[in-house]
């Protein structure tokens, strides 16, 4: 339970710094905060105590009922292979725009990057 | 089966995603060879055969099918592409506006260099949005609107001009948020029913509502997806950035943006979820109807107030939003009560069909703005004039999208909203009904303050030298309009079309999800 609740709390904290932070690079840095937190509780789900790779050994008899139970799940480690590319692309996508920005405006302060208004 | 020439349509599915995928890898490496014209040519053909594609599907194609990619079925936890029909009148939508941008995009991108970046860019979002409609399991829901947002997000970048990269950032932080909110449901749903595809997690959560007990993970996991996909449908609270992001980037671009990317990434993954994954229930619809009220109203308020002629057009996209998602909370809510059924279904068709008429009509609008800044550089209200006389192609589909959208009879926006006004009524909601009447009034000062200052009086210093569009632009504006008017007059002449058209996604979004998921997920009976 305690995990989930950190995760959680890791989550918190990403958005707590893309919502507060003055600063472009430090919102990115709270994306990407937010981003491992959400990846963190797909790990966290498919997680066993004292469980086996999911990886079926030799299969005889009641083996493979023993596997099914103590066998972490492999899918939710697929699904983050996913996420962590996705997250890489907008990570990319996001640090090129904050250094055009920067180009343009010369600063990282979000309070003086303020030419769209209404 | 569903066969033409001899092939199952099924089989064909995948290709609404590798096609604009495909030509989106290959543009960056043809724009080597630095012949323009052979890009606008890939790129018609593409988008040709994508329309034409999306037609024959809508045409042949009945009921609901399978593809399951790699021949993974269930239960093993495979990618499955679903056809529908609420499917087939999405993609339908996206893919005929899609081609019609292609040809007007072709001649507006001459001013802007990295053409071969543009389309490479431009079909990556199709192809998110094509995977969106057709995903039937969560994970790839996720990929595909991340897919389409990444590829939104550069687009409104697209100019790199200080405001354009402004706006693209807050898109973009904004944009992110709305899916880590929604990974985190997908997440939670996971753990919930150890399945991903919707129609197994569809039914997992009927077992977890019939079996009582309280569950309150399910309303948790349905918030998530709520917020999330509310704010990529930019409803209002979570609007902040749609008018900032859409006037920013290149008419095409806003086109397409407006037109269908809100809709298929923001209203269609919220209906899917609330109506077909965990069913309509009151909670749901509540949410749903004081989205769609607030969008409304705030929307067009918001709107009457703007002098920047695309940041008007961008906040009447909230506005009309709000109708449709209006129109599914009404109906979500008499089918959470087991009212009347036949009322439920025309709330979901006034949705429906208004969604298809805010993409006829809200693309053609943001494509005559574009043409008005190709032919004068400003798209200040106050700056513009006279253009009736000056450009008058231009000048007939403006007008006609304006009707169109305030509702003025005999466009289609008046049949879509009438319909959607009577549902609403019907259910009992007079007072949301007479907002909806209000709102619609409002909207039509707005659109004849445009007309006013843009069309009318004297031309000013600016647009004195204008000229017409060329008729690689104007093309698509007529096409569109000749849309706007005949659906109108179709619907009202001949109501077997939309019944044909609309009727079956109308089906799919009160009946539920009919296609089977297979036996339950792993490890469960």
């Amino acid at each position: 339970m305690l995990v989930y609740v950190l995760c959680l709390a890791l989550m918190a904290v990403g958005i707590y710094a893309m919502v507060a932070k003055k600063n472009v690079v430090k919102i990115i840095i709270g994306l990407m905060v937010t981003e491992y937190a959400v990846n963190m509780l797909l790990v966290v789900i498919g997680w066993r105590t004292g469980g086996v790779p999911p990886i079926l050994p030799e299969s005889s008899g009641g083996a493979t009922t023993r596997f099914l139970a103590h066998a972490v799940d492999p899918l939710a480690q697929a699904l983050i292979m996913t996420s962590i590319i996705v997250s890489l692309a907008v990570l990319l996508v996001s640090v090129a725009l904050a250094i055009r920005i920067h180009q343009k405006y010369g600063t990282f302060d979000i309070t003086e990057i303020r030419k769209l208004k209404g | 089966m569903n066969g033409v020439f001899g092939i199952d349509v099924n089989n064909l599915l995948p290709l609404f995603v590798a096609i604009p995928l495909g030509v989106a890898f290959l543009m960056p490496m043809a724009a080597k060879l630095r012949r323009e014209r052979l890009l606008d040519v890939v790129a018609l053909l593409a988008a040709l055969s994508l329309f034409a594609l999306a037609v024959m599907l809508m045409r042949v194609a009945s009921g609901s099918t399978v593809y399951w990619v790699g021949n993974w079925k269930p239960p093993i936890p495979g990618i499955c592409l679903v056809s529908d029909g609420l499917s087939r009148l999405m993609l339908l939508v996206v893919n005929v506006v899609a081609f019609l941008i292609t040809i007007y995009a072709a001649e507006y991108m001459k001013r802007y260099t990295g053409i071969g970046l543009f389309y490479s860019l431009f079909f990556s979002m199709i192809a998110g949005m094509n995977g969106v409609v057709l995903a039937g399991d969560f994970f790839n829901l996720y990929v595909f609107i991340e897919v389409a947002s990444l590829s939104s997000y550069v687009l409104v970048a697209f100019g790199i001009e200080a405001e354009q990269l402004e706006a693209s950032f807050k898109y973009l932080v904004l944009g992110s948020i709305s899916t880590l909110v929604v990974l985190t449901g997908v997440v939670l749903l996971y753990s919930l029913t150890g399945t991903l595809n919707m129609a197994q997690v569809g039914r997992e959560m009927g077992r977890i509502a019939a079996a009582g007990a309280g569950a309150k993970a399910p309303y948790l996991a349905l918030g998530l997806f709520m917020a999330g996909f509310a704010l990529k449908a930019a409803m209002v609270p979570f609007h902040a950035w749609l008018p900032d992001a859409h006037p920013a980037a290149p008419a095409p671009v806003s086109a397409m943006l407006s037109g269908v990317l809100i809709k298929a990434i923001g209203v269609y993954a919220l209906v899917r979820i609330t109506f077909n994954v965990f069913g309509p229930s009151i909670g749901a619809a509540w949410v749903l109807m004081t989205l769609g009220t607030i969008s409304m109203v705030v929307g067009v308020f918001l709107a009457v107030g703007q002098w920047d002629l695309k940041r008007l057009l961008a906040y009447h996209s909230i506005s009309q939003m709000g109708y449709v998602v209006l129109a599914f909370g009404v109906g979500a809510e008499v089918l959470a009560n087991h009212g009347p059924v036949a009322v439920a279904s025309l709330a979901v068709f006034g949705g429906l069909f208004h969604m298809m008429n805010h993409a006829a009509f809200k693309s053609l609008l943001f494509l005559t703005s574009g043409a008005i800044e190709y032919a004068t550089g400003t798209r200040q209200l106050k700056e513009l004039g006279g253009l009736a006389k000056l450009m008058p192609v231009t000048s007939s589909c403006c007008r006609i999208a304006s009707l169109s959208i305030a509702g003025v009879p005999p466009f289609s926006g008046f049949w879509s909203k009438l319909v959607i006004i009577i549902a609403v009524v019907q259910a009992g909601h007079v007072v949301l009904g007479t907002i909806a009447v209000i709102v619609s009034f409002m909207t039509l000062v707005s659109f004849v303050k445009v007309q006013r200052y843009v069309l009318g009086g004297e031309p000013s210093e600016k647009t004195a030298g204008a000229r017409e569009v060329p008729a690689g632009m104007a093309i698509p504006m007529v096409t569109l309009s000749a849309v706007c008017l005949v659906l109108g007059v179709v619907v009202f002449l001949y109501p077997p079309f939309t019944d044909s058209v609309i009727g079956p996604a109308r089906d799919v979004v009160v009946r539920g999800l009919e296609y089977i998921g297979g036996p339950g997920p792993m490890g469960k009976p």
